[in-house]
């Protein structure tokens, strides 16, 4: 048990990681059913577009951050509108074969950048701010970057929430969910509606990649080390429910803590893998479900 | 029976004619003539692994740019044959067997993980070739096909425990990367902590390319070691040193102290985050001789001013003017031939003057401990008394007894 | 080039040519290539033709069943792994040095005597078995447990994925078991044959030709047996299967076992010949590279899907041999191109040019192609 609340916050700062890598699949993979395996490549786009104005442009590291926050949105998203308007668009309704393509994408996103920015790892130096710590007085130590993706996360996941469910856009998004042709006979570009969301799924990869230069290494496989996991938290959390994805990413980041407190890191993503397999034994269709009358 | 599907049959004829065409067409062996002498150059230059190779890829055809200037060897001309070990063993191996069998190279420089030396180990025994191996690995290897350039464990790890020593650090905490490389050097540290009357607090190994040091950096911060011997490789360091210092740990309480982690390494990990700890290596871009001046020259004005050079890259350039000394002194370019020279073989090299040890084809060198400092470069604080003679398989050390089984 | 025969018109004869053009294939490539490749190429070709026998499995899973296998990698792996053991306790055997210890590595690991599991492969025969059966049980167990639950598409791909990389992780993880990343390498000898001979290479190419022709041959009957027809009925419509009073779930079970079992005995002949096993072979990636293949060839076909295999890793040889570093871009872009373009691989390709060649008296063939483009 004080294993356990020791690790609560690692918990919590790995889940947010997860959290980010999977809010925009929750989206693309989620809503729409398509498997985007370059989205990994995304999130890599959005950590070098924060090495680009830091070491580039020339801003310091709290500017570069805050700055490369909304224009890796913007460039992400860009970047999965077009993959959505030139390719995936031909594909709903084959979801594998979309995976294969995006991951052929994915392969050539990632030599552009080793032959743009070279292959070794580049430095994207923290803000000051955000490289130190605090300690609790119960020994717990709360790292100033985990507290900042773990915000960055929340305020992501609270915008997300508006939008899906305040807004015109958003409620038309829901409803393309629920039952497409329903929705299109109703009035709804459901086309449009597509690209909305490919945008903002895409963008929220980049907005990620961003955020994991404050942890991690920038190269050019820095998305491929997340995308795994980033898939496991959405089918885990039920396809589409941004709830179930918040869930399942910080109930995967607090077990695999607890795990590695309690074995080493190996076995606790062995044992991680495990889990979720014996829970969709359970749940087959994740934590929650978009329920439909659709037949399959 | 062939009703309802389409018959394929014809397209797969085709399909293995094609594909025979391709794979028959290849350039056949081409070997040594009057003027050339080819050699392999195998190394990643795509995938996970080329971050690293490609640096000791440049040196190695430095070396070999600066011999042909100089008249080549045994009045030849070098020319290399360049292929890619894709970051996979089995490529490796592969690549190696081309270049040995349908190349007919004199020999081959490459390698650079201890999976992908082990893969082509067996491709090199079986057709006598010579092997140039350039990187820090964990010894217990001895193969009269690979020429060992790099230093093995009692060159590097065993130093950086006697300067630890030295310097009061008794209790240890070991971190490393899940394979081959960290396990061994950690065995090897524990028997040796034994032996000496030190710590080891704990052991810790993460996957390769984990990025999650949470759990690790706490810990570290509440049990205060007085060192962590950091055994962590690659995009791993990144993470470990920027978690490292947002838990608070700072290089002058807990040192950590990598044998992984070299000056083109240090760009990628943020100088401000590992600035003042330290580094076991054989050869540092500071190191202060007259040959490294020289080399750094020639290697910035080849490649760009903003390059480093590091100890795998001096290693694999030394590989190549070891292996020019041995053929000029066996006055052959047959492997054979060039064993039999390699016992005594120098070279006036970056680190200072280095000799082939014949026993072991491991080279004689000497260990140099380094701080990083603020710049991202890395100055020597430390160097054992004399060079080391290699023993891979640590049969001088009574401790390690137990080890090799 | 092989000429095309002629198209034939009566029946009898056209039913013929498939497997006569079987045979002459198979003849050819045992009689002939051989004597005309140089060792090193006869080496390569004997590895692609064990990435075709995996192809092989993964389109009766793929193709004909639906089921999105990414994690294929770790059943070609447990072949491999299982004959690597043998072959490392033989070589450790054979030399005198070493006989009656532990392989290196363990030793260093701190082991002190064999692992039962090694023990248990001791005889080459329970190697060969055990190749074929633990990627079968393996597979009948995770996909009953999941294909019972109605786990499919997308789920079953990324659930497949995971398991690749877990596999990986334990490999790596357990170094004492498994020589950790650095692998399994250097296997001199095979019950008492030594594999370092031009003649052992020759019949490690010989046997791989045949393991081949023969899952070729298996795998057709099935496909064209009312087992394959329902196979087809459940990819195109489970739960309408379901209704019709079949349970897919052994259907479906049957075809992913019998797929690992295939990447199961590819991956025992793989060990020898390519001289080394290790997890970077069998992870995430390499597994969708296998898939890849079959895409590239034709997922309906099965002859296309062993094809693709042949072509795509020749052509990663051919391309990183001539153009060293930049050929993932051709490799992308060719993925792209085949799966935008050609969702029916080389095989589809083939096929809608021969139809459109043929006079336009037999238009079925080319009808099936166009229904077949609505599949998943």
């Amino acid at each position: 048990m004080d294993a356990l609340v020791n690790q609560l916050p690692t918990g919590l700062a790995i889940g947010a990681v997860l959290l980010l890598a999977a809010l925009g699949l929750n989206f693309t993979f989620g809503q729409m059913g398509v498997i985007n395996m370059a989205h990994g490549e995304f999130i890599m786009v959005g950590a070098y577009t924060a090495y680009v104005l830091h070491a580039w442009a020339g801003l310091d590291p709290t500017w570069s951050l805050i700055a490369a926050l909304p224009l890796a949105f913007t460039l992400t998203g860009t970047l999965g509108w077009l993959l959505e308007l030139g390719l995936i668009r031909h594909f709903y309704g084959r979801p594998l074969d979309t995976l294969l393509l995006t991951f052929g994408i994915g392969m050539i996103l990632q030599q552009a950048a080793r032959d743009t920015f070279g292959a070794p790892n580049v430095d994207v130096p923290a803000p000051g701010w955000l490289t130190d710590g605090t300690t609790l007085p119960g020994g717990i130590r709360l790292h100033h970057s985990r507290l900042f993706i773990l915000a960055l996360a929340l305020v992501c996941v609270l915008a997300i929430a508006h939008y899906l469910h305040r807004t015109h856009q958003g409620r038309q998004m829901r409803a393309v969910i629920h039952n497409r042709d329903l929705a299109g006979v109703s009035g709804i570009n459901t086309r449009k509606v597509d690209a909305t969301t490919f945008f903002i799924g895409s963008g929220l990869a980049g907005v990620a990649g961003v955020a994991l230069t404050l942890i991690g290494p920038t190269g050019p496989t820095l998305g491929a080390n997340y995308i795994v996991d980033a898939f496991l938290v959405v089918v885990i959390g039920g396809l589409g429910r941004l709830r179930g994805t918040v869930l399942a990413a910080f109930a995967l980041g607090i077990l695999n803590a607890t795990a590695q407190a309690w074995t080493d890191a190996s076995l606790a993503k062995l044992l991680v893998f495990a889990a979720i397999i014996a829970f969709l034994q359970a749940r087959p269709q994740g934590l929650f479900t978009v329920k439909t009358r659709a037949l399959t | 029976m062939a009703r309802t599907r389409p018959r394929t049959t014809p397209l797969a004829a085709t399909a293995l004619a094609l594909a025979l065409t391709a794979t028959a067409c290849a350039p056949a062996g081409t070997g040594t003539d009057d003027d050339t002498v080819t050699v392999g150059l195998l190394h990643s230059l795509s995938g996970t692994m080329a971050i690293s190779e490609v640096t000791v890829h440049d040196a190695v055809q430095l070396a070999i740019d600066e011999i042909n200037a100089d008249g080549g060897v045994l009045g030849r001309q070098i020319e290399p044959i360049v292929e890619d070990g894709a970051s996979d063993e089995a490529t490796f191996a592969e690549r190696a067997q081309k270049l040995l069998q349908s190349d007919g190279v004199a020999t081959v420089f490459g390698g650079w993980t201890s999976a992908s030396r082990k893969a082509m180990l067996p491709v090199f025994e079986r057709n006598d070739g010579l092997l140039w191996y350039p990187v820090q690995y964990e010894g217990l290897e001895a193969s009269p096909n690979i020429v060992y350039t790099g230093a093995t464990t009692n060159q590097q790890i065993i130093p950086a425990l006697d300067y630890l020593r030295e310097e009061g650090h008794t209790s240890l905490y070991l971190v490393g990367s899940d394979y081959v490389f960290p396990r061994t050097a950690n065995q090897i540290i524990t028997a040796y902590a034994q032996a000496h009357d030190m710590d080891v607090i704990a052991q810790e190994y993460t996957p390769l390319g984990h990025t999650e040091y949470s759990t690790i950096t706490d810990d570290i911060a509440r049990t205060a070691p007085d060192a962590v011997f950091n055994t962590l490789n690659g995009d791993s360091n990144v993470s470990f040193f920027q978690q490292l210092r947002s838990a608070g740990v700072s290089a002058q309480d807990t040192p950590v102290l990598s044998v992984s982690v070299a000056e083109e390494e240090i760009e990628g990990i943020g100088a401000d985050n590992i600035t003042g700890h330290l580094t076991a290596w054989n050869y540092y871009q500071s190191t202060p001789t007259d040959t490294n001046t020289g080399f750094v020259e020639a290697f910035t004005d080849a490649y760009g001013e903003e390059r480093v050079t590091s100890d795998p890259m001096q290693s694999a350039y030394n590989a190549v003017h070891l292996w020019r000394a041995a053929v000029e002194e066996a006055g052959s370019f047959e492997v054979a031939d060039v064993r039999q020279a390699l016992d005594g073989t120098t070279f006036e090299a970056p680190e200072g003057t280095i000799t082939i040890d014949g026993a072991t084809q491991h080279v004689v060198k000497t260990a140099r401990i380094g701080q990083v400092n603020d710049q991202g470069l890395i100055d020597e604080i430390w160097s054992s008394p004399q060079p080391i003679t290699p023993d891979p398989y640590l049969e001088g050390y009574d401790w390690a007894a137990a080890l090799t089984g | 080039m092989t000429p095309t025969p002629a198209p034939g018109r009566r029946t009898p004869l056209a039913r013929l040519r498939g497997p006569a053009t079987f045979l002459a294939l198979l003849a050819a490539a045992l009689l002939l290539l051989p004597h005309l490749l140089e060792p090193f190429r006869l080496n390569l070709l004997t590895q692609y033709l064990c990435y075709s026998i995996v192809a092989l499995g993964i389109a009766l899973a793929w193709g004909r069943g639906g089921m999105l296998t990414l994690g294929h990698g770790v059943y070609f792996g447990l072949g491999a792994y299982a004959m690597a053991i043998h072959l490392t306790l033989a070589a450790t055997a054979a030399d005198p040095l070493t006989r009656g210890r532990l392989p290196q590595f363990m030793a260093w690991s701190g082991r002190t005597e064999l692992p039962w599991f090694w023990q248990a492969l001791t005889h080459p025969a329970a190697a060969v078995t055990a190749a074929l059966l633990l990627p079968a049980a393996l597979a009948t167990l995770l996909g009953w447990s999941v294909f019972r639950q109605r786990v499919r598409g997308a789920y079953f791909a990324l659930l497949n994925q995971a398991l690749a990389a877990a596999f990986v992780i334990l490999l790596i993880g357990q170094q004492h078991l498994t020589g950790g990343s650095n692998g399994l390498t250097d296997f001199p000898v095979f019950a008492g044959h030594s594999l370092y001979t031009p003649t052992a290479q020759t019949t490690l190419y010989t046997l791989t030709v045949l393991t081949l022709a023969a899952t070729y041959l298996l795998l057709r009957h099935l496909t064209h047996s009312r087992y394959g027809r329902l196979l087809i009925a459940i990819r195109d419509g489970e739960d309408r299967v379901r209704y019709l009073g079949y349970d897919p779930t052994w259907a479906k079970t049957l075809a992913y076992a019998l797929s690992a079992t295939a990447a199961g005995a590819a991956g025992a002949l793989f060990v020898p010949v390519m001289g080394i096993i290790s997890p970077t072979l069998i992870g995430v990636v390499p597994s969708i590279m296998m898939v890849l293949a079959v895409a590239i060839g034709g997922r309906d076909s099965l002859a296309g899907a062993a094809a693709g295999a042949l072509i795509m890793n020749t052509a990663q040889t051919t391309f990183s041999e001539t153009f060293t570093g930049g050929w993932t871009y051709l490799q992308g872009a060719l993925f792209v191109v085949v799966i935008a373009l050609a969702p029916h691989g080389l095989a589809g390709l083939a096929h809608t040019a021969r139809a459109a060649l043929r006079r336009p008296r037999t238009p079925a063939p080319a009808q099936e192609t166009a229904t077949a483009g609505s599949t998943p």
